[in-house]
């Protein structure tokens, strides 16, 4: 008999190892909402599969008649226009700062500091400032999202940066290399991969400032939907659309990963074992 | 032979630490000058001085008559013992770099026929240190002795006034370390370089050089050891016909 710490499942049993705990948690669910049911047939806490299938039915395939649209993809549009456009801005100044800083010790003694001070502010306290500052419209929830995850970033990125090897900048000099050619050629490319790998670290705390912000005062978003149902106990629509949410959020992971590989062969060594 | 690089009452001191005291020498075009001395010796000082790594708290050196600027420079080519290659480019755009940071200083690349160019030349270059089959091939899935070639032929392509090698093959097999120093002796004959090796191994200097350098102190106070600085103790030019042994005074220094 093996030690346990040397038993390594494969292929089909490592697959069912996984699944197990998943089914899991389902039945679980299932059995107490079964049970709820039983008890109560409105009861509204644990609602049954049919019916987040009928509110599914309803949020993401029929119109608003109100608005005319059809709320899931209404929702799912203005939280990903929000997360994308505060995203993007945090990737484009973490690029231009963590390079900046990483690379040349005069921005780094310049800037370095107030990077650090700023990002130990947590960001939902900024929240209401933003919100005067910037109105209670998209701006003060896009910067909410930046301004949550670029401290972070650029520190990571900065960092990584400034690891780069001292002989692989001297060698570069030696080669006839300016600033501008190491910066571009030499810490750029490199930086890149961190760059997409501290990306898909930051979605998940994006995403909590996003749904934060989209709570406390939106009138579309799928933070907005949740919360306003919640005023309803509606169950049946918070479940599917946390589940929609998780979906979304690995869907961007994968595809940042992916991207990465395809993109920046050289950092990801193929796997011999 | 006119002197490439001379170094002239140079002194390196890091507070009240002395690192290098009153070293002069020059290096004659041409020749091979191997650098041995115990750890702490100041030889990797005194390759970061000729780099221009760092600068002479008194002293100067000089490249060509003209006063060394205290950066490096494409006049000086470099190769470490490890770290020398840029791990995200082929190793003919590792090579193609060193081209392209003279002929694209803007974009950082070459386009059409100056790109076909310059990537003919950098594969004969590699051709030359025996990589003619590994041109797109990343450095990681290079083994060690391939990619100090690789590391050479980056720094060649520059046609650098002195190559400087900083224990350029201390981290290779015994086997691999034979077959690199035939190809740095062909490369230094082929090529008219002059070359400034710093190396541990007290063997491969006296093999691979036309002069031995050994760096040491020459006094030692035993109550305050940092305030004597170390400088060229022995100076052994060799030539091709005398015995390459080591001498007697040498054996034992640089074994550390």
């Amino acid at each position: 008999m093996h030690r346990l710490l040397n038993l390594r499942p494969r292929g089909g049993s490592r697959f069912i190892l996984g699944f197990l705990p998943l089914a899991a948690v389902i039945l679980v669910y299932l059995t107490a909402s079964g049970a709820r049911h039983a008890e109560n047939p409105s009861d509204r806490i644990l609602p049954t599969p049919a019916a987040m299938a009928e509110a599914v039915q309803v949020m993401a395939f029929q119109k608003d008649p109100r608005t005319e649209e059809i709320p899931l993809v209404a929702d799912t549009k203005a939280s990903l226009a929000r997360l994308g456009a505060g995203i993007g801005l945090a990737t484009v100044v973490t690029l231009v700062l963590g390079l900046g800083i990483g690379l040349l010790p005069i921005v780094r003694s310049g800037l370095g500091p107030l990077v650090a001070a700023i990002s130990v502010v947590p960001p939902i306290a900024v929240l209401p400032i933003l919100f005067i500052v910037f109105g209670l419209g998209e701006t003060a929830k896009i910067v909410l999202i930046f301004v949550g995850v670029t401290p972070v970033m650029v520190r990571d990125l900065a960092g990584h940066v400034a690891a780069i090897p001292e002989e692989q900048l001297v060698k570069a000099q030696t080669l006839g290399a300016s600033t501008w050619m190491v910066a571009l050629r030499v810490a750029l490319p490199q930086a890149l991969p961190r760059l997409i790998e501290s990306l898909r670290l930051s979605l998940c705390p994006a995403w909590v400032y996003l749904i934060s912000a989209e709570a406390i005062a939106s009138d579309v978003g799928l933070g907005y939907r949740i919360f306003l149902v919640r005023r309803y106990l509606a169950m049946d629509v918070i479940l599917p659309y946390v589940v929609w949410i998780s979906l979304l959020a690995v869907v961007m992971d994968l595809g940042l990963a992916a991207l990465s590989r395809a993109a920046f062969p050289w950092a990801h060594p193929r796997r011999t074992a | 032979m006119s002197v490439v690089l001379s170094f002239h009452e140079v002194w390196v001191e890091y507070g009240d630490k002395i690192v290098l005291e009153k070293v002069s020498l020059g290096v004659e075009e041409g020749a091979f000058v191997s650098i041995v001395g115990p750890s702490g010796a100041g030889k990797s000082t005194f390759l970061r001085l000729a780099l221009g790594q760092e600068a002479p708290s008194r002293g100067s050196i000089r490249l060509d008559g003209a006063p060394l600027r205290a950066e490096p420079g494409p006049d000086r080519g470099v190769v470490f013992q490890r770290y020398s290659v840029f791990p995200h480019m082929s190793a003919l755009q590792n090579v193609v770099f060193g081209l392209e940071c003279e002929r694209a200083p803007v974009l950082g690349r070459m386009f059409g026929a100056a790109h076909r160019k310059a990537r003919e030349e950098a594969a004969a270059m590699l051709q030359h240190v025996g990589l003619g089959d590994a041109l797109d091939v990343y450095p990681r899935e290079l083994s060690g002795g391939m990619q100090q070639r690789l590391a050479i032929a980056q720094a060649l392509i520059k046609r650098p006034r002195i190559l400087l090698l900083d224990e350029p093959f201390g981290a290779l097999d015994p086997g691999v370390r034979l077959d690199m120093h035939e190809l740095i002796t062909e490369l230094w004959r082929e090529h008219g370089l002059t070359i400034l090796m710093v190396t541990h191994d007290i063997k491969e200097a006296f093999k691979l050089g036309t002069r031995v350098l050994a760096f040491d102190k020459r006094r030692r106070d035993p109550q305050a050891p940092h305030r004597y600085g170390s400088t060229t103790v022995y100076d052994f030019p060799l030539d091709e016909k005398k015995s390459r042994t080591v001498p007697d005074e040498l054996r034992g220094m640089a074994a550390a």
